[in-house]
């Protein structure tokens, strides 16, 4: 645990970006792209006006564009679903290389791709130019619940550490000959999930009196542990 | 697939949001009965878990595979409230740091995956279980029932928004008929593998299983005598 406990998605620079408050940036996003998504889907130029900016915002934090880039992948699902929607929506038909395609359809898929990118990217971008801990700390200052940011600060900090434990067990099933393939398999797996949830759970109720033993008393403030 | 931006128009984001907000309230008061003050490392680490176990592959068929979403599995696991904290923190996490599932949608996914699926599980769940004889071995089938009713409710739920808030001109009927189909399947792979996992953790620790307590409470201690 020596390493930089970044989590996988943030990339370390001190641009601008990078220094600006996390409650600004959280608030900046949310706003950003309620905006985006009350915008009607015929204001092109105004979607052009969001990427211009989101371009420039990049530019600014020195991320690089294929790191970026190659995190879009999550969006993968968005853009199956919306290569349907031409097919399954009603009203008038245009016709393209021979098919008969929706164009209410056709007009949704697009304003859906646009918008779902848009959000991606800025997303992706927040999650690239902020450490866990100032998110934390600003979604405190943003009067999230102090319980709910202290789970998801245990979350985040021992994300690794189970995501580890399973990939190990997943390194002693295979060394022992074993591959899932279809669901007669499923039990297998399905005991190392109950294997994973037993230790996960222990691990709470021994960090937890860990915690006791050091003057815990329930309401240790995330800005006080760092 | 968490629903991303722009799928649903602004104001029925919003109004998700306030009805996530509303749940997640409640599951705050209700948690602290459910764990008391171990609630901030342990719903962390459940929350962990969670959001491991959504990365475990089941294989289906032809090199696709499913994984499991875990609302009723949470709930029947460390109680509707603590469940609906770990979803909602999973939910949170993926969208601020993984980019996953849109956050203006953050609303709308935390009362389909989490309030949704929770309730609509953890409710089934204590149905059947009031049904069912109380044995340890009654569990996880009522937690493979809460299962099944959690996803397919959760899709119907989704539909209910489309046609409230949608962007895009699918016939509703259609649209139901498809959703509900696809995922009443989703929700017996759901239903196999929350009864799988459920009855791996109750022939070990079901001191551990919030909705095995009400069983554990009614077993006397035996000695046997060995003639």
């Amino acid at each position: 645990m020596g390493a930089p406990h970044g989590h996988r998605l943030h990339f370390h620079g001190h641009s601008p970006l990078h220094r600006a408050p996390a409650h600004l940036k959280v608030a900046a996003l949310v706003t950003f792209m309620l905006v985006v998504v009350a915008t009607p889907a015929a204001w092109v130029p105004a979607f052009v006006a969001y990427a211009v900016v989101l371009a420039a915002l990049v530019a600014l934090s020195g991320v690089p564009v294929g790191y970026l880039a190659r995190r879009m992948v999550v969006e993968t699902p968005v853009l199956v679903f919306a290569a349907l929607l031409p097919f399954v929506a009603t009203g008038p038909e245009v016709e393209v290389l021979g098919l008969g395609l929706s164009e209410p359809g056709l007009v949704a898929a697009g304003a859906l791709v646009t918008k779902a990118t848009l959000g991606v990217l800025a997303s992706l971008l927040l999650a690239a130019t902020t450490d866990p801990r100032d998110l934390l700390a600003g979604l405190e200052r943003l009067r999230v619940p102090t319980q709910l940011v202290q789970i998801m600060g245990f979350m985040i900090r021992y994300l690794d550490v189970v995501t580890d434990e399973l990939r190990r067990m997943k390194t002693a099933r295979e060394s022992r000959g074993f591959t899932a393939r279809d669901p007669r398999h499923w039990p297998v797996v399905a005991k190392s999930a109950g294997a994973l949830f037993i230790r996960s759970f222990e691990r709470g109720e021994r960090v937890h009196l860990a915690m006791i033993s050091r003057g815990y008393d329930g309401s240790a403030p995330q800005g006080a542990r760092r | 697939m968490h629903v991303p931006d722009g799928f649903l128009d602004a104001p029925t984001s919003l109004a998700t949001a306030g009805v996530a907000a509303a749940g997640i309230a409640i599951a705050l008061r209700g948690a602290r009965r459910e764990v008391d003050d171990r609630i901030a490392p342990l719903a962390g680490l459940v929350a962990t878990f969670v959001f491991a176990t959504q990365m475990l592959n089941f294989p289906v068929a032809g090199g696709t595979s499913g994984h499991l979403m875990g609302g009723a599995l949470a709930a029947v696991l460390v109680g509707p409230y603590t469940g609906l904290l770990c979803l909602t923190v999973v939910l949170a996490v993926q969208s601020l740091l993984f980019a996953d599932g849109g956050i203006t949608a953050l609303g709308t996914n935390v009362v389909l995956m989490g309030v949704v699926t929770v309730v609509a599980g953890y409710v089934a769940f204590r149905g059947v279980q009031l049904v069912l004889p109380r044995r340890l071995s009654m569990v996880a089938p009522a937690a493979a029932i809460g299962a099944l009713v959690s996803v397919v409710l959760s899709a119907a739920t989704f539909v209910g928004l489309y046609a409230v808030g949608g962007a895009v001109p699918i016939p509703l009927d259609t649209l139901l008929t498809a959703m509900v189909g696809v995922h009443t399947l989703i929700g017996v792979g759901e239903a196999v593998i929350t009864f799988l996992v459920v009855a791996s953790i109750v022939s070990v620790r079901p001191d551990l299983v919030h909705g095995a307590r009400r069983v554990l409470d009614v077993r006397t201690l035996e000695t046997r005598v060995a003639a």
